[in-house]
């Protein structure tokens, strides 16, 4: 009879789920079961071979005036010229309203910086022009590196898969690239070595 | 009586005389008489829960293997960016860049196909002494010098321990977090030559070593020069006992090198895990209150 | 007898209605997780099924991270897993967690394996039930086996060169057939990098075969519910609670223990399971001193060396785990649990004893004594089933089962222990 009544009493009564303790536990458990989940989402992330490899350092000095090298830089080529003092000058000489692509495109400088010649290179360093050798069309890489490549009609570079001109400070001028060519981020160590990334 | 004898409470028997047995046992001596060498443990900064690397011993271990180990050894999984990060020896990154520029690697074949020599930088490997395994053996009488990048995690001890005692010595060391064996094994080796015993005749080109298996090998003594070998200039007095546990120091980190990262996450962890079990103890308890 | 329960579920939410009448997959787990009736008296050693669970769902998800960074080619396999030890965002942790997880994976599946023998698990009508279990067992084994040749080292070479060796036994039966499967396995004249390929293919699919087979094993078991420690089927509401929370929480609990079982391995002595020479890169010119499997395969591999023939020391090696298979048939006790089988419990305790012995003899070379009582406790291993289980449950006479597994809970004293209702009216 007693035992009934308890079972009756019993059955009413039913373990209350939201205890506190339980609560807390399942808390725990949650939160760490939730940041157990970051070395799986981190491990996709570039790793420390290919972030060690993230910046290049460059030596200038074998590249003489009017000469231009590619280097690799991130698995992309990047032109470095050592531009003579006319090309400077063209550069110089052309009005920003012409150009198709009025921004700088230096990853070191703010987005809507213009695209001046200074603002394309380094103050003090102008003889040296530093871009991403990648066509901003559809990818393709211009020419324009060595002596005897087309260079376009703006003297810089010209990218033969649809046509595209850039000019002497590695800005578009004519064809169907929408942007100039990226300058990437990069400094100079001393006159004859730079880091670039 | 019967009911007593639940097979339950046979278990717990069980397992109280089996616990009890190793436990008397394990006072005996680990090493048991055979062919097994006794190798002796180490102190090591890097044992243990708390483990972690000495960056100045480190940094010391490295210059004896360049100064003693590097002429046949090669370590060819360490990247000169490696001496510059943390939890390693943790050079100042600019120390380690002129370091790399007085080594030479190959350089990418140049527009004539030659492939030329140039300066070694942060992202290269370290060069070996040897083009190849073949060069190598030829300069050491057909003996191959190990690359060392991972030799303290790839030896063991081998204590010869009888089975009733391994129970313990297994359980000992799992939970005072014993990885060193092959650092132990390492230290030993190349602290490890003496003189033969009489009667014992070396094969050709073969040094004596203690800790070795089989007591004949190829290697001869690294440091058969003597205290003042290698200079050391933190004041760390230059004997050969320091130079055997700095370079073997250098070495667990190389084949270990994020052991200080690892043990912190897992105190932090296992901390935590701790206190969750304990609270899901405690509901699973409150959960079944009910019940029981 | 639990047969066939019917999920109480009743769908809230018009969104809910609508897809219960399309797909009743919430209707599905709640029947059979939410307030599937489970006996109340199982203890600690039936959370092995959770924990099981979980270290499968754990290793396919390291295993999948892992493959993100893994080259399954000879000159490559070695250096990658360096290179995710040292270079890799965590990699040393989510290769520590799968090298480590396969450890625990066998731990809690051999628990699992003893929990059914000693209990009875394997008798009518749980024999399908037990039967998938053998053949996960199989399935795990095989994993395994394939997913330690991938790191290349030289344990990984040399143990994949000797156990596929094993198939040339069968040139005793039909000459020439065993060297032809062989080289099929290796897919050359040797282990070399094209076995090492294919293994990562099949490694990589296996345990999606294995989720196959465990759904069919928790399908299976729900069938005919789960065992308790007295052997008795679930027959009135007072000897069951539903899962949810009862069987849920005990689980979670028991796996957070385990998990800082797991943890304790993974952060602080990640090698002591494995091999000192498996960061050797593979030598296919150099044998190592001793070749060892890794611990979970060492109580076969006793069997194996003990039996001096080839052919039948393969055989045996296989027979030990398919004998298994027979426990349901073998086993003659009129009594599921060993509880209350006096002599019984005695020979099951031997039988652990020998799978011990064994496992440390499969660690030793095959010399002197280590031959003797290899050959001793191989013999046991098989009498235990073919011998001691169809006798002993014929001559034994088993202790007084309690009449309910109610019963078995509140003890003699009949003390007011209160019999929980199921948080939701039962169905049967």
């Amino acid at each position: 009879m007693q035992r009934e009544a308890g079972l009756a009493a019993h059955s009413a009564e039913e373990p209350n789920r939201r205890d506190f303790i339980v609560i807390a536990a399942q808390a725990f458990a949650g939160v760490g079961a939730a940041m157990a989940l970051w070395p799986f989402i981190s491990q996709m992330n570039p790793d420390a071979s290919t972030q060690a490899a993230a910046s290049i350092d460059v030596d200038l000095s074998p590249v003489k005036v009017g000469q231009a090298i590619t280097v690799s830089w991130r698995g992309k080529p990047v032109f470095i010229r050592h531009r003579t003092p006319e090309e400077i000058k063209a550069a110089l000489a052309t009005p920003i309203a012409e150009l198709p692509d009025k921004s700088a495109r230096n990853d070191d400088l703010p987005e809507r910086a213009p695209a001046t010649d200074a603002n394309r290179t380094k103050k003090g360093h102008e003889n040296w022009l530093i871009m991403v050798g990648i066509c901003t069309h559809l990818g393709c890489i211009p020419k324009g590196q060595t002596m005897s490549d087309a260079k376009g009609d703006f003297g810089g570079w010209f990218c033969p898969c649809h046509g595209s001109h850039y000019d002497t400070a590695g800005r578009i001028r004519k064809g169907p690239a929408p942007r100039n060519l990226e300058v990437p981020p990069y400094s100079f160590a001393s006159d004859t070595k730079i880091k670039i990334g | 009586m019967i009911g007593a004898m639940t097979g339950k409470r046979v278990r717990v028997a069980a397992a109280v005389v089996a616990l009890a047995a190793t436990a008397a046992l394990g006072a005996l001596a680990a090493n048991a008489a055979g062919e097994s060498v006794h190798i002796d443990r180490q102190k090591w900064t890097f044992g243990g829960m708390f483990g972690h690397y000495d960056d100045a011993q480190l940094q010391r271990g490295f210059k004896v293997f360049v100064d003693v180990c590097a002429k046949c050894h090669s370590i060819k999984r360490l990247y000169f960016r490696n001496l510059a990060q943390s939890g390693g020896p943790s050079f100042p990154e600019a120390a380690v860049k002129s370091l790399a520029a007085t080594y030479e690697v190959d350089a990418a074949p140049n527009d004539e196909g030659k492939v030329l020599k140039r300066p070694a930088i942060l992202t290269d490997a370290f060069p070996g002494p040897f083009k190849n395994e073949q060069e190598a053996r030829f300069v050491q009488n057909g003996a191959l010098p190990p690359d060392l990048s991972l030799i303290t995690r790839a030896r063991g001890i081998d204590a010869g321990t009888p089975f009733y005692v391994l129970p313990y010595v297994m359980a000992r060391d799992i939970v005072s977090g014993y990885q060193e064996a092959g650092s132990d094994y390492v230290y030993a080796y190349i602290t490890g030559y003496k003189p033969p015993p009489a009667g014992m005749k070396l094969a050709d080109f073969m040094n004596y070593n203690v800790a070795f298996p089989g007591h004949q090998t190829a290697m001869a003594n690294p440091f058969v020069a003597g205290d003042g070998l290698v200079k050391y200039d933190d004041g760390t007095p230059p004997t050969v006992d320091n130079y055997a546990r700095d370079v073997v120091a250098f070495l667990s980190w190389l084949g270990d090198p994020t052991l200080e990262e690892r043990k912190r996450m897992g105190l932090l962890v296992i901390g935590y895990l701790l206190l969750t079990a304990l609270l899901l103890g405690l509901a699973k308890r409150r959960v079944w209150s009910s019940v029981h | 007898m639990a047969t066939h329960h019917e999920s109480t579920y009743r769908p809230k939410t018009r969104i809910e209605k609508w897809l219960d009448d399309r797909l009743p997959l919430p209707r599905m787990m709640h029947g059979q997780f939410v307030d599937f009736p489970t006996p109340r008296n199982i203890n600690y050693l039936w959370t092995t099924g959770g924990l099981l669970t979980f270290f499968l769902v754990a290793q396919i998800a390291t295993g999948i991270v892992l493959a993100m960074h893994f080259i399954p080619s000879a000159g490559d396999a070695f250096n990658s897993v360096e290179h995710i030890r040292r270079d890799v965002n965590y990699g040393w942790l989510l290769r520590n967690m799968h090298a480590v997880g396969a450890s625990m994976f066998f731990i809690a599946v051999y628990i699992h394996i003893a929990r059914g023998l000693y209990y009875g698990s394997y008798k009518a009508p749980r024999e399908v039930l037990w039967i998938i279990g053998v053949v996960i067992l199989l399935l795990m084994m095989a994993t395994a086996f394939m997913g330690y040749s991938l790191p290349w080292g030289q344990m990984s070479f040399w143990a994949v060169t000797v156990i596929t060796n094993l198939f040339s036994s069968v040139d005793a039966i039909i000459p020439g057939l065993g060297t032809r499967i062989v080289q099929w396995l290796w897919g050359g004249y040797s282990v070399s990098g094209t076995t090492l390929t294919r293994f990562y293919a099949l490694h990589y699919l296996m345990p999606f075969v294995i989720v196959g087979a465990v759904a069919l094993h928790i399908w299976a078991l729900h069938v005919v519910g789960q065992n308790n420690p007295t052997g008795l089927e679930i027959k009135t509401a007072s000897d069951s609670v539903p899962m949810s929370p009862y069987a849920v929480m005990k689980d979670i609990f028991a796996l957070s223990m385990f998990i800082i079982l797991f943890a304790w391995f993974v952060f602080y002595v990640p090698d002591y399971l494995g091999h000192p020479d498996n960061y050797i890169e593979a030598n296919p010119l150099s044998t190592p001193p001793h070749i060892v499997p890794e611990w979970y395969f060492l109580p076969y591999y006793a069997i194996l060396r003990a039996i001096p023939d080839k052919l039948l020391g393969v055989v045996a090696m296989f027979a030990s785990i398919l004998i298994l298979l027979f426990a349901p048939w073998l086993d003659t006790s009129r009594v599921r649990s060993a509880k209350y089988r006096p002599i019984y419990k005695w020979f099951f305790f031997l039988f652990l004893i020998t799978v011990v012995a064994l496992g440390y003899l499969g660690s030793k070379p095959p010399e002197g004594a280590y031959v003797f009582w290899a050959r001793v406790f191989t013999a046991y291993y098989f009498l235990h089933f073919l011998v001691v289980m169809p006798i002993v449950g014929v001559i034994e006479s088993p202790t007084p089962l309690p009449r309910s597994i109610t019963e078995s809970v509140l003890g003699k004293s009949g003390s007011s222990v209160r019999v929980g209702a199921p948080a939701a009216p039962e169905r049967r």
